[in-house]
């Protein structure tokens, strides 16, 4: 394997390793740069984030579960890289000092990263930007005051990335550039691996421990990492990143893009795809629900042929999705439509958490009556998958409380979901139930959202 | 002067520039063997076969061990002897080391250690403290029961009366830095030690068992960890004696870390415990008399379980002053992770209970819960007199004493210890039998209460909810009295060693471990306040066992009172010997060190010159220091004297809102008012009580730990264990230290801070029952953790 990319700004080409090694144990290993700190090696906790950047900006990742190939032709840049050649500290180093925003140091690295990034693209919502970034020292307050005070200081120049100091360099590990590229080589190949953002797969090498055969990696399939926003729908590649379609849809689907904030967190967002999230077929992945919401398709590819059905088709059983081999996910298209999309994800924890139950409500009202539902969960079922029972005993009714009363008791009709460590099935099923009246509440006003209540 | 001053972590450059270093982070010669366990995957068992072949023939594999390889102690527990590095024919939990990879890399040990093909005869497993205690599965013969007055009686005369039931899980320490060691062979057979551990000297004596030889042997050394809370007290054990072990055996280095899942899935966390108790009280909810049923689910070796129940026992009063209690202990023996220390100890799980009993008593009387509290706090000391020892005071710099021959290095205990007197008839005590001296709760928490703005508050939030249908808010104000020193009275004790070196450069070494609490850099100011330089002149060096011998764990909040007193004592030794020297050398007994000089009488010296002149006039410029608690003495048996040589303090407000629909939940304000004494460091106090609220709110909230039926952990990575993220801290936070010293002679009037905020996060799962309670008329008896799940339980409940 031969893959190129850019550390701490020098150039650097690596030889020789598998395509599966991880940058983490790289970083450790081969190049004895251990300030990158492996805290869970799943990508949960941030002890081991990194920034990188390529022609679409700098963004943080966490290197546990990052593979080499999916940094050919970029530049990533470690806690090493963030302070400057001569060893000048960057500012948020400097305020994390100061702030006392480190107790054992073993996240610090980590967050000084996140924090080093989210200071170069000038974000502030530091919440979000740090909730990948676990701490268990010293509670985050220091940490988010160290963060607020260097907002007005200057990025420093050695943030800069030379891309163009990567020459065009081959590598003879499977990293289609286009989709095209993709199509033939997975008709060829049609038993490998594709991996997107890896926050998946990753787990399953680090984890799991598996050898994986054949890989292709699509970090490189710029056409599919295209977000179209047209009159009648909003095409979202399978290859953007969750990140760049939570901010596509903000302005459209407000209640999709504040779920999607809740997905994972900034790393995971900035890998994982929604292709990914889509074909890996898990019960529990956010955008399906709310795709299916939508009514929206999936567009499937194999070699030149093309085909397209409503996502909620794809899903068919636990596992099992209607994919042949060598297909694969090339889009998803929403019909653009008002919105009246709603997104409830119940998880343990707010941010980072793996949903117990993730309802999406999508409910038109005509003349005060239900004219259409579109109700899905994940976390319900082995799939994602619609409420049928609750959208039949909507649907013709009066929005009224007692219909929906009814509808919510239809729901046992639709699911009967298992217990496991995130809830009981009795506790999914009644939340799922009063998700519906929650919907209903928020409609008529209620006042319904732990999140934007304030002392 | 450094002391007191809020100075940055010392490590804090080095943490945020990743230069930090941690023991997997320590360059290892290029022949280091990796190591990883095989693991038990049944809860209860027999082997009956073990077929390790697969393993031994797996790529990179150089060893695989059992139980009969072990040539010398096949243990790593740290009390009774009751815990094989490796299994001996039978399993007790999922996750029980069986055998020993040995492998090229960290990966290969890994990949290895699943392909172990154990076969079992099964045995049904206790699991939970209802199994355990219908088996009559215990450590100990039986319950330990402490008691004051005659509580049965106290019940029975009470005007009112009531009982109830409270379960807390128990607690993953999720320390970032997982186990981690790194054993080194030298010379003779000798074995130098890396370990990730609060805990060097048991370390040390693990491992010179585990080769055979004597503890001089075999030298632990501990620069810092990622984290500890306990943890890393006894768990580390395995990994050193696994390391130390494989090392004797084929001569290279050897290192082992746990994955996370691995860590999670091996090692022990807090125990999980149900509290049962009988109150009885008057109208104005003050209580009679009480009776606690404790039972500690300690899993299935014994571990430090006996002082974690034993502190559960002693926090059950908390801040009240009991007329009577009756506490009873069961300290129950499972087929799960054997629990282990949690900041706290046993002192958060006892403490919540007794203010369970108080919330309960509040809702019965219709009374606010504060208010019930308060009229059951202890009564306030009286200020401290005139006559209390001024040795430790904040002066700048000081003289030589008037007995300039004093031993300093036996500092501290003028009284005999063991042989206090019982405290006066009329004196305030807990119900084991200590006096309470230093109550300083109610002028605490009426200041508190006024920052706060609690009254005001307390009808707004009755306001909002009246206002609003689905969602509710919760307000709680709770204490907390956490008592300082080990239980185990001998382990109060604790060396130094420091030397000056010709150039006026310190070298401080004490007992101590880092773990992030920032106890070198307070023990740092100690050292640069004694000399009277400045801090960058002291070096903070690893805790080694062959600079300070026979050291007691770094746990118990324990570090800096003990540990700075020892690095006083052997500054002052040395500080004296120069001033001696100096002294007569210009013929003057005023000698003071300050500001990096020492004024001898008119002349002004800097510090490097009189360091100069008095090694070249042949003083001795290294000493040790040594330091032990006085006053304490202590029975657990009959559950009386004095375990204590103090409390601290605080106290937290905390305001909630919770979703009735779904159980969501969120704290949306927390005030807290803590008392460190006069602070050693105020920045790394008030770090140490944000960072303990967090995780004290995360243990009663979001921190669930689950088991299936077949004892397997089913959150055993962060993915399903969910400790509080950046946005669950409160959305407003506001912290203050009490203004106040402490009214022993602790090192500069400071009191401990490690473990005592971690308990102001009760009063989040107070705001909860408080916000529940809001939604029907029946109290809520809400357990924890209080997920969204067990919050929609409980309301459903409350509304019936």
């Amino acid at each position: 394997m031969g893959v190129e990319f850019l550390l701490n700004g020098e150039t650097v080409r690596v030889e020789g390793e598998a395509p599966t090694r991880t940058l983490l144990d790289w970083l450790r290993d081969m190049r004895g740069l251990k300030g990158t700190k492996e805290g869970c090696n799943e990508g949960d906790c941030g002890a081991c984030t990194v920034m990188v950047t390529d022609a679409r900006g700098s963004r943080a990742v966490n290197a546990c579960i990052l593979f080499l190939p999916q940094l050919h032709g970029k530049a990533v840049r470690t806690v090493e890289g963030i302070s400057g050649p001569g060893g000048q500290m960057h500012p948020v180093q400097t305020a994390m000092v100061e702030h006392h925003g480190s107790q054992c140091g073993f996240c610090t690295p980590g967050f000084v990263v996140s924090m080093a990034v989210a200071h170069k693209n000038g974000r502030t919502d530091f919440d979000d930007q740090l909730a990948g970034n676990l701490c268990r020292c010293t509670g985050y307050a220091p940490i988010i005051r160290a963060a607020e005070a260097v907002v007005d200081a200057p990025v420093p120049d050695w943030m800069a990335e030379d891309l163009a100091a990567l020459k065009a360099a081959e590598s003879d590990v499977a990293i289609p550039r286009n989709s095209d590229a993709l199509a033939t080589w997975y008709a060829a190949h049609p038993d490998a691996v594709l991996v997107g953002g890896a926050t998946d797969v990753g787990l399953w090498v680090t984890k799991r421990l598996d050898d994986l055969k054949e890989v292709a990696f699509l970090s490189g399939v710029e056409d599919l990492k295209d977000i179209e926003i047209t009159g009648d729908s909003i095409r979202i590649g399978a290859c953007a990143s969750v990140t760049d379609a939570m901010q596509a849809l903000a302005p459209l689907h407000p209640d999709f893009a504040e779920m999607l904030r809740r997905y994972g967190s900034v790393q995971v967002r900035n890998a994982a795809t929604i292709g990914g999230n889509i074909a890996n077929g898990s019960p529990i992945g956010d955008s399906p629900p709310a795709l299916i919401a939508l009514g929206a398709t999936l567009h499937l590819r194999k070699g030149d042929t093309r085909r397209e059905l409503p996502i909620e088709d794809f899903f068919i059983d636990y596992g099992k999705q209607d994919r042949a081999k060598g297909e694969f996910v090339e889009a998803v298209t929403i019909p653009r439509q008002p919105d009246r999309l709603k997104c409830y994800k119940i998880s343990k924890r707010f941010d980072q958490d793996i949903s117990a139950l993730c309802g999406c409500f999508s409910i038109r009202i005509d003349a005060g009556k239900v004219a259409e539902a579109r109700i899905a969960f994940g976390g319900m079922a082995g799939i994602p998958k619609r409420a049928a029972a609750a959208e039949a005993a909507l649907t013709g009714q009066p929005w009224t409380r007692e219909t929906v009363e009814a509808a919510m008791t239809s729901m046992n009709r639709d699911f009967t979901p298992m217990t496991d460590m995130r809830a009981s099935a009795d506790y999914r099923m009644a939340s799922a139930r009063n998700l519906l009246l929650r919907y209903f509440l928020e409609n008529q006003g209620e006042s319904t959202r732990v999140l934007e209540v304030t002392s | 002067m450094t002391v007191a001053k809020p100075l940055p972590h010392d490590a804090a450059p080095l943490h945020v520039t990743g230069q930090a270093r941690y023991v997997d982070d320590i360059p290892v010669p290029a022949n280091c063997l990796h190591l990883a366990f095989g693991l038990s995957t049944i809860a209860h068992g027999d082997i009956t076969t073990c077929d390790l072949d697969p393993v031994r023939a797996a790529p990179g594999v150089v060893a695989v061990l059992t139980a009969d390889d072990l040539p010398f102690a096949n243990d790593v527990s740290p009390s009774i002897h009751d815990e094989p590095l490796l299994a001996i024919g039978t399993v007790h939990y999922v996750g029980q080391p069986i055998f020993l990879v040995v492998a090229e890399t960290h990966l290969a040990a890994r990949k290895a250690a699943r392909l172990g093909k154990i076969a079992y005869s099964e045995k049904t497993p206790l699991l939970t403290i209802e199994e355990a205690l219908k088996a009559n599965s215990r450590f100990e013969d039986g319950p330990i029961v402490w008691s004051k007055g005659d509580a049965a009686a106290a019940l029975k005369a009470a005007k009112n009366r009531l009982q109830g039931s409270l379960t807390m899980g128990g607690q993953e320490h999720f320390y970032l830095e997982g186990q981690a060691a790194l054993a080194l062979p030298q010379e003779g057979g000798d074995m130098l030690v890396h370990s990730s551990t609060q805990h060097p000297t048991e370390i040390q004596h693990k491992v010179a068992e585990a080769i055979g030889a004597p503890m001089n042997a075999v030298r632990v050394e501990i620069r810092r960890m990622g984290g500890g809370f306990g943890g890393k007290e006894s768990q580390g054990n395995a990994l050193a004696v696994g390391c130390a072990v494989a090392a004797r055996l084929t001569g290279r280095p050897c290192k082992m870390r746990y994955d996370r899942d691995d860590d999670m899935v091996i090692t022990g966390k807090r125990h999980d415990f149900r509290i049962d108790y009988d109150v009885g009280y008057d109208d104005e909810g003050r209580i009679a008399g009480v009776e606690f049923r404790q039972f500690a689910r300690c899993g299935w070796a014994l571990d430090l379980s006996i002082p974690v129940a034993d502190r559960a026992m002693l926090h059950s009063d908390n801040a009240y002053n009991l007329p009577a209690a009756r506490i009873e202990s069961h300290r129950l023996k499972t087929n799960t992770q054997s629990a282990t220390a949690y900041r706290g100890f046993g002192g958060p799980q006892g403490m919540l209970g007794i203010e369970r009993v108080l919330d309960h008593i509040a809702h019965a009387v219709g009374r606010d819960p504060y208010d019930v509290r308060r009229a059951n706090f202890y009564a306030d000391a009286a200020p401290a007199t005139a006559t209390e020892p001024v040795s430790q005071a904040l002066d700048e710099g000081r003289g030589v004493p008037a007995n300039a021959s004093a031993d300093l290095t036996s500092l501290g205990t003028p009284e005999a210890v063991g042989h206090a007197a019982p405290p006066p008839k009329g004196t305030q005590t807990t119900p084991y039998h200590m006096a309470v001296e230093d109550f300083i709760l109610n002028d605490l928490c009426d200041k508190l209460e006024k920052t706060a703005d609690y009254r005001a508050r307390r009808k707004a939030v009755a306001a909002w909810n009246a206002r609003n249908a689905v969602l509710k808010k919760g307000i709680a104000l709770t204490p907390v009295k956490f008592g300082i020193s080990f239980t185990l009275t001998h382990l109060n004790q604790a060396g130094a060693l420091v030397h000056v070196y010709q150039d006026g450069s310190i070298h401080m070494n004490h007992g101590g471990t880092e773990m992030g609490q920032g106890l070198f850099q307070k023990v740092a100011q100690v050292a640069a306040t004694s000399f009277g330089v400045d801090l960058t002149s002291v070096k903070i060096t690893a805790t080694d066992t062959a600079k300070v011998p026979n050291t007691s764990a770094t746990a118990a909040s324990s570090g800096s009172d003990l540990n700075g007193m020892a690095v006083k004592a052997a500054c002052d030794t040395i500080s004296d010997r120069i001033a001696d020297f100096l002294g007569e050398r210009y013929q003057t007994r005023d000698v003071r060190f300050a500001d990096n000089k020492v004024q001898v009488g008119g002349e002004t010296l800097t510090f490097t010159e009189a360091v100069k002149l008095a090694y070249e006039n042949r003083v001795s410029l290294s000493s040790t220091g040594f330091y032990k608690t006085p006053k304490i003495e202590w029975n657990r048996i009959a559950g009386k004297g004095r375990p204590f040589y103090y409390f601290a303090y605080g106290a937290a407000v905390t305001e909630c809102v919770i979703d009735t629909l779904t159980g969501e939940n969120r704290i949306l304000r927390t005030d807290i008012l803590h008392d460190c004494g006069t602070s050693l460091n105020p920045a790394i106090d008030i770090g140490q009580i944000e960072g303990g609220y967090v995780q004290g709110a995360g243990w009663l909230t979001t921190e669930e730990l689950v088991w299936d039926g077949k004892g397997r952990l089913t959150t055993h990575a962060p993915s399903t264990y969910k400790i509080p993220a950046c946005s669950d801290r409160p959305d407003i936070f506001n912290v203050a230290l009490y203004d106040g010293r402490n009214r022993e002679d602790t090192i500069y009037r400071s009191k401990a801070v490690g473990e005592p905020p971690f308990m102001l996060g009760i009063s989040a799962l107070m705001a909860l029952s408080d916000a529940i309670a809001a939604c029907g008329e029946s109290y809520p008896s809400l357990d924890a953790p209080a997920t969204a799940e067990r919050i929609l339980t409980t309301l459903g409940r409350v509304q019936a």
